[in-house]
């Protein structure tokens, strides 16, 4: 479980988080939604230790983000954030093979191997395995940092819009294999989406920020209604049901 | 191929010099064996581990950059180096070598994390303005070396440190502070993974449980290290630190485990072709490698900007 108590941060004089108190369950897919800058990456960021907490506190599992060593945290929890363009030149394979460091700090063993090769696998990398990573497209680059995240096998995995660059099968294949590993393998994932509907196909668990505040929080079919989604988006939204999940009319 | 390249360019360089000596009779003639051990092998010795240690020092540099267009000597870590070595012959003069390099160091890495600080504030979209803000860097503190020099009266002393490298008077006894370079290089092999982790960005480092900021230091440590021993025994090589790295990347990539013992082996191998090309041009008079490198380094240069504009 991650539990957030009284976490504040400021940008210069700008507040981007007010006084945020939530639990975030274990074992569960949960979505982070809302508006742009409601504070849901610098939030994600904050529990992924990517920033340092200003104020109030953060736990993750009973360890706390500010004191923990953060080579015990990687083996905790695996963190993507948002690619900014990178002029390094790894191939894919290296790439997602330093998602197995925090294990084995530069001495890979066999089952570090077997997890970059089904890492690869699973997200339709392995022909491009010996690519150059400026050598792939925008949504290859970003399947191989997501495979990077997934080799890392933490029990915990926090994605910053994931679905980035993604093609419709791609970020559906994506959202599938995160619900897959919540339900078989017992992970917990959070995952910041910007596009509702796929917190409304996949997630159990939803947060939805605005104005660096939690204004909802629960299952699908508690957060996702007209009402709720209209105030946060701030613009006219309609719920209808898809095979009995939340289903998001947004777009006309 | 490079270490193809390098075993007969030792052996020229071991038989090329001002005294005709034939080298392969050294054991049986002392004077043969006298300029072999005293001159000919030192400074050979001298180039390998010269050009190693500033081919890695570059590739270091530019992982913890972030940009492929920096080297040691175009982002002030030379020129800090430099008015290490003349603040502690102004003030210390009788300092021990060591104690003059040591000084001289930590001002290169602080030239150099002065460096780092002001990129750390720049667009990052925007590649072009990290070497431009090294080269305005690398000027102002350059021009402050040139000014207390000028008032002190020590020009000919920095003249040798930044203007032009050059290893004609490396003997024995002169030039063993680069095996030190070339062990430091050494250790930053060693922790290669940590630094393609960082030139991934400090989320990715943080995000595999690594301090971005205590790998950049030891980063920083070892560039300022390398370029100041290299200052302060034979001085400043232009354009190596920067353009090895670069071609290294582009054939082999970044993954910096497998490609460091190679730009270490190119930086040693054009290094030393550099400096028997001074040496043979107008045998027995020498040009300075450094003007030789920096000839030959703009248009390695030149051509690999050309062929890749769009990437940083």
């Amino acid at each position: 479980m991650i539990e957030l108590d009284g976490v504040c941060h400021d940008i210069g004089s700008t507040r981007i988080l007010s006084d945020i108190s939530a639990e975030i369950p274990r074992g569960h897919l949960t979505a982070l939604i809302g508006p742009n800058g409601a504070g849901k990456s610098t939030l994600l960021r904050l529990i992924g230790r990517l920033e340092s907490v200003q104020r109030g506190r953060i736990e993750i599992d009973g360890l706390d983000v500010a004191q923990t060593p953060s080579a015990t945290l990687a083996r905790r929890m695996a963190v993507l954030g948002q690619q900014t363009a990178i002029s390094s030149r790894l191939r894919l394979s290296e790439l997602v093979g330093f998602g197995r460091w925090p294990h084995h700090h530069g001495r890979p063993r066999d089952i570090d191997r077997a997890a970059v090769e089904t890492a690869l696998q699973v997200f339709g990398l392995s022909p491009l395995a010996d690519r150059f990573l400026d050598e792939v497209s925008g949504g290859q680059a970003q399947r191989a940092y997501l495979a990077m995240t997934f080799a890392q096998d933490t029990d915990w995995l926090l994605l910053d819009e994931p679905l980035n660059n993604l093609d419709m099968s791609h970020a559906r294949g994506l959202m599938a294999r995160l619900s897959d590993l919540v339900r078989r393998a017992g992970k917990s994932v959070l995952v910041v989406v910007h596009e509702v509907n796929y917190a409304a196909a996949w997630a159990d668990h939803i947060v939805a920020m605005k104005q660096g505040r939690i204004v909802a929080e629960g299952a699908p079919r508690d957060v996702l209604k007209d009402g709720t989604l209209s105030m946060l988006y701030d613009t006219p939204v309609a719920v209808t049901q898809h095979e009995g999940r939340p289903l998001v009319l947004h777009h006309y | 191929m490079t270490l193809a390249a390098l075993a007969p360019l030792t052996l020229a360089s071991l038989m090329t010099g001002a005294a005709s000596v034939d080298i392969f009779a050294a054991l049986s003639d002392p004077r043969a064996m006298l300029v072999l051990m005293e001159s000919r092998l030192p400074r050979t010795l001298a180039v390998l581990l010269t050009g190693a240690a500033l081919s890695v020092a570059g590739m270091l540099l530019q992982a913890i950059v972030r940009n492929r267009f920096v080297g040691p000597d175009t982002v002030g870590t030379a020129e800090s180096a430099a008015l290490g070595l003349l603040v502690v012959t102004l003030f210390a003069p009788a300092m021990p070598i060591w104690g003059k390099i040591l000084v001289s160091s930590l001002s290169a890495m602080l030239g150099t994390a002065l460096f780092v600080a002001l990129i750390r504030r720049l667009p990052p979209r925007e590649i072009m303005l990290v070497p431009i803000t090294g080269i305005v860097l690398s000027g102002v503190i350059g021009s402050v070396v040139v000014y207390i020099a000028w008032q002190a009266d020590l020009m000919q002393y920095i003249t040798t440190w930044l203007m032009v490298g050059e290893f004609s008077g490396v003997i024995a006894g002169r030039y063993e502070m680069l095996w030190i370079a070339a062990a430091a290089a050494g250790l930053a092999w060693l922790a290669a993974d940590r630094f393609a982790i960082l030139a991934l960005g400090d989320g990715v480092a943080t995000g595999l449980g690594l301090s971005a900021t205590s790998v950049m230091r030891f980063g920083l440590a070892v560039v300022a290290l390398v370029s100041a021993m290299v200052v302060t025994t034979v001085g400043m090589i232009p354009f190596l630190g920067l353009i090895v790295p670069n071609i290294v990347s582009r054939i082999m990539g970044d993954n910096l485990r497998r490609a460091l013992p190679m730009v270490a082996a190119a930086g040693a191998a054009l290094l030393l072709g550099c400096d028997l090309l001074g040496r043979l041009m107008r045998h027995p008079f020498e040009i300075p490698v450094g003007t030789v490198m920096g000839f030959v380094g703009s248009g390695i240069f030149l051509y690999l900007l050309y062929r890749r504009p769009a990437h940083g």
